[in-house]
Order: C-alpha cells, then structure tokens, then sequence
C-alpha cells in the first residue's frame, strides 16, 4: 500500500507523462487522430483507432501487469551522482524527475501476476530516456539477484532507448557487464527471466540483459535493436528498409519471442508463469 | 608486406619536419663529408623540447586522434610480434567468417593462451575485408566459440580490444548485433578460466565490451577507451562537431581517466610519440605485462576466479547512498 500511496502523491504534485498531454484530447502519433484522452486511458494508453502504443511510466507499467495492490518496492539505496562531473548532467537527472516523479529511471520490486510471485524490475523511457548509469545497473542487478535469492521467476521490463547512460562515461558501460553477469548467475540457478520490450529500447540495456530473456516479448511496433536509425543511416549512407528495427522485425528475424499487444500482455505473462511454476 | 603510407596527425607535424630536417642535415654531411654537428645537435635539442611540450600535454582528442593513428600497431601486428606462435581459427559454425575480430590458439614462452582480438585493416583493401574492425554479430559468436574452447581446454583468454564499434548496419541488426553482444557478457562473466583484456587502440563502447569482460584490464598508455565517440557525443549534446575537443575531455577516455576512475588495473607504457613510433618495443611493454598477469592468475582456482570475477563487475558503480 506504501507504494501506492507514494504513486497518488506524485500524480497530485503534478507528474506529467510523455505522449499525452493534459486536457481532454490527444492527437494520436501513430494515424493522426484525435482520440479523447478518458478512451485513451481506458485502452491502456493504447490508440482505439490504429492501436499505436502510447508510451506507460514505470508506475502505470507496474500497474498494469502486476495484481492489484501486490507490489512492493525494494530500496535499492542508491541515487545518482555525478561521477564524471559531465556538464548538465545534474539538470538533466532534475529534470529526469519533473517528468517522471521517480528518483531515477528504473523501479524495482516484487508482486504477483494472477498469484504468481515473481520480481520485477522496470525502466521508464521518461527518465533520460530510460539510460542505464550506475543507479539503473545497480537496481536491476539487486532485483535480479532478489530474484535469485526467492527463486523466483524475474519480469524486466525495457523503456531504454537511451541505451547505456554517455553522462556516466565507461561506468555506464560497465553496468553492462555487471546486469549481464547476474542474469547469468540467475540462468546458472535455473531460473526463469522474461524480458518485456518496449518502445524504444537501444544500445547498451539492448546488448545486455534486455535481448537475453528466456521468453522475449515486445510490445506492437517498438523500436528495439543496438544503433540508433540516424547512425546507421549515416553509415551505409541509405535509408533504411520501412519497419526496420520495430518489434515485428525482430519477431521476422528469430530476435524476439512473440509480439503482443498491450492488452494482453497480462494474460499472455500469466500462462508463461503458469507453465514455469508447478 | 603492405608498404604502409605514413600518415601523421596535425600535433605530430612540427617534430616531424624536425626529425626529416636532422635527418637531411646527416645525409648531406656523410655526402659532402662537412660538418654540421653544432646545427644538428642544436635541432636535436629543439627536437627534444618540443616533444616534451607536446608529449607531456596530450589532450584527450590528441589521444583519441593517436589511438586512431593509421600507423599503430593492430592485433595482428602484435600477435607476431609477441606470440611465439599463433594457429588462428575461424568461423562462428552458424552463418560466416567475421573478418573483424581474428582469434586462435597462441604461445607465449611456456604459456598457452586462447587469443582473441579486433583487428583493423592496414591498408584500403584490408579495411574493407575487415570492415575497419567493426564486427557482425558473426565475429562476436565466433569469439563465444573460442571462449567455449578455452574453457574446455584449461586455458587463460586474452584479448586485445581495438574497435571503433559493433558495426551499425542493417544485416548487422537482422542477425541480432544486441543479442550477440551480450551473450559474450554473460558467458565471460561465467567463464572458468582466467580473462585478461588489453586495450591497445580503440575501446568503442559495446563492441569492445563484447570481447572485454575480464579479470584484468591492462591498457596502452594511449589507447581510449568509451562508451561514446567523442563525434556522437558532441552530435547529441551540443549538435555541433567542433565540440568534439570538450566531449573527449567529458567523457573520461583515457588510459589515466580510467586508472583513477579505478575501472582498469594498469597502464602499459608506449614509446615516446606513441606506439606506431616503435611497434617492437610496444610489443616488447605489452608481453611483459602479459607474462606477469598471467603468472598472477593462474594461481587462483577455476571457481574462485568466476566469484572474483563476478564480485569485481558487482561493485562498479558511483552513487550517493540515500
């Protein structure tokens, strides 16, 4: 319930979230549309006329996937610093916080899916784009590890097209291999790690523990892969192919597991949890 | 061998002209048999000034730019040069040969390593077969390969990063570049065998990471090592190329940046100028350290080397506790 409480707080301080803005009407990125904001939210934030995906803050996402009042956050301890003293970094982290309402841009925690228990780490694209710098590396290896320890099966869910955080220079990096080497463990213990990608996820929390799932699955339309579009458009000097790098490519190109639609990621979570635990 | 053009950087031109200037005033007094010692050993000593000033002064650009430097020695290179025999082995076994990471079976005096290693081209034609050593995910898969062997042989992994990057392209991601990448992060961390990485040139973020997970990281004095280009640094922050200087210094990409950041355990020394200046004797820097940490690591068990391992990437990171 703590949390929960925290999360209303937060919305009464005036969180704002990304895609929709506040009145009674948003305009649809995917087909343009003006779609009435209380429809929207009913739909999971997804668009009832063409079913673009709407971006979710890590609490929304928590929200929806987990039962009703299960979670509980851990505390990880940790904030950002700036290690690098990297110029505007310290703005960018406030400003991380204004948007989201969160500390940082990766929530971890445990709760139930249709009674499963399970642990769950999220990364939320509206904190610096939901990069991975010391904080975010730390939470999802102490989720992971909290996964290992309960033997329990371990949900991330990826909002991370900021990749591995450029604040943090090669610390950043190194969260790579740190996230990288408790999934392993978490593997070795034989333990069941589902991935969720969402839009977008990029470079380094790609080419680490997001893409390493047991299961994989991504949301309709995501953009998902290692480098960003405008750096391969620079290097091959062409455009590149319509769709490359959005979930159904990946499904075409034996990356990923299944798309589904965020309307039935519960139910889909809740099968795959049902087969894994006896 | 490729006759290699000699290529210099800007900060490299004044000793340069220098060094042909001393070099002429010798030929001319060996042909005309005069005496020019007073005016060589004059440019001698300007020679030697100026390389003080701007050796000792290095910015972090001028770093990246010598890291880059055409004429340094790349892995393969230094594989002749230190091993005392190498049999180099290819293929991933499920889709090609990645030409941009080379590995095989190496000795070195009594120890036997599994070698692994970027390797740029040396000329035109060899940077295209080798993709200006940005490897496919084939090349990362062909390195799990060899990881696999070294571990079912009992012997030590060493390997030499020297990579702009994974290559971003379009088959690049259909074959799954992430996913390549990060199960050799995940098997490195695992693996139960000792690591040892050494940066000799370039670390370009994740694609030098794919080959970089180790027990020890030694780098060259000048190589650099990051988890952006400074380019794309400055494309992103300031969305302006000349900022490049000030990303390099940002981002904390030096061999000395990383030693006090505590992210590497040592610096190897290169020759005065820089390793191309003297590819032999930065062999030479390299092997020895080579020998000493593979001395050190070998005594310690295959399990308590994983723990280890496991216990070092655990606890890096900066925070303020709250």
């Amino acid at each position: 319930m703590g949390w929960l409480e925290r999360t209303y707080n937060k919305i009464k301080r005036g969180k704002k979230t990304i895609d929709i803005p506040d009145g009674l009407w948003t305009r649809c990125t995917g087909c343009g549309q003006t779609v009435y904001n209380k429809n929207l939210k009913e739909n999971l934030k997804v668009c009832p006329e063409c079913g673009y995906h709407f971006y979710l803050g890590a609490e929304e996402r928590i929200e929806i996937t987990l039962d009703k009042d299960s979670f509980v956050e851990y505390d990880s301890k940790v904030n950002s610093g700036d290690p690098l003293s990297f110029p505007g970094y310290k703005e960018k982290l406030i400003k991380g916080e204004e948007k989201t309402g969160l500390d940082e841009a990766a929530v971890i925690g445990e709760g139930e899916i249709g009674g499963k228990p399970i642990v769950i780490g999220v990364t939320d694209f509206g904190f610096m784009g939901g990069s991975m710098g010391s904080v975010v590396g730390e939470r999802i290896t102490i989720t992971t590890e909290k996964a290992i320890d309960k033997r329990r099966p371990l949900l991330i869910i990826s909002g991370s097209g900021g990749g591995a955080r450029m604040q943090e220079g090669v610390i950043s990096l190194m969260q790579m291999a740190k996230t990288s080497a408790a999934i392993a463990e978490l593997k070795k213990q034989g333990l069941l790690y589902i991935s969720l990608l969402t839009n977008p996820t990029m470079g380094g929390v790609m080419a680490s523990f997001a893409s390493r799932g047991d299961i994989i699955i991504a949301e309709p339309g995501a953009l998902l892969g290692f480098a960003g579009p405008r750096v391969i458009k620079q290097t091959i000097k062409q455009q590149t192919p319509e769709g490359f790098q959005r979930s159904e490519f990946l499904l075409e190109h034996g990356i990923i597991d299944m798309v589904v639609e965020r309307g039935k990621i519960r139910s889909t979570l809740i099968k795959i949890l049902d087969f894994a635990l006896s | 061998m490729v006759q290699r053009v000699t290529y210099s950087l800007d900060f490299e031109k004044p000793m340069l002209e220098l060094e042909h200037k001393i070099e002429e005033l010798k030929g001319l007094a060996n042909k005309e048999g005069l005496d020019f010692n007073e005016e060589i050993s004059r440019l001698q000593s300007r020679l030697k000034k100026l390389e003080e000033e701007t050796l000792a002064h290095l910015t972090p650009w001028q770093k990246v730019q010598l890291a880059r430097h055409p004429n340094r020695p790349k892995s393969l290179t230094l594989v002749h040069l230190i091993f005392d025999d190498f049999l180099p082995l290819h293929g991933d076994r499920l889709y090609s040969e990645d030409q941009a990471i080379i590995g095989g079976l190496a000795r070195i005096e009594e120890e036997r390593v599994v070698f692994i290693g970027h390797q740029k081209g040396e000329s035109i034609k060899d940077n295209l077969s080798r993709n200006f050593g940005m490897a496919h995910p084939e090349g990362y898969r062909k390195a799990h390969r060899l990881m696999n062997l070294a571990e079912k042989l009992h012997r030590p992994i060493l390997t030499f990063i020297d990579t702009p990057g994974a290559y971003p392209g379009i088959e690049a991601e259909e074959r799954g570049q992430a996913e390549a990448i990060a199960a050799n992060l995940e098997r490195m961390s695992q693996l139960q065998v000792p690591i040892l990485v050494i940066i000799i040139g370039e670390g370009g973020s994740g694609g030098a990471l794919g080959i970089g997970v180790g027990d020890r990281i030694l780098m060259l004095e000048n190589a650099v090592y990051s988890v952006i280009t400074p380019e794309g640094c400055a494309a992103i922050l300031w969305k302006n190329q000349e900022k490049v200087e000030e990303a390099a210094k940002a981002l904390r990409l030096t061999s000395q940046d990383l030693f006090n950041l505590g992210l590497i355990d040592e610096i190897i020394p290169e020759p005065r100028g820089g390793a191309h200046k003297d590819p032999e004797q930065t062999a030479l820097n390299i092997k020895e350290r080579i020998i000493k940490h593979l001395e050190e690591l070998k005594k310690i068990s295959p399990t308590e080397v994983v723990e280890k391992r496991y216990k070092k990437y655990r606890g890096i990171g900066k925070f303020k506790r709250g």
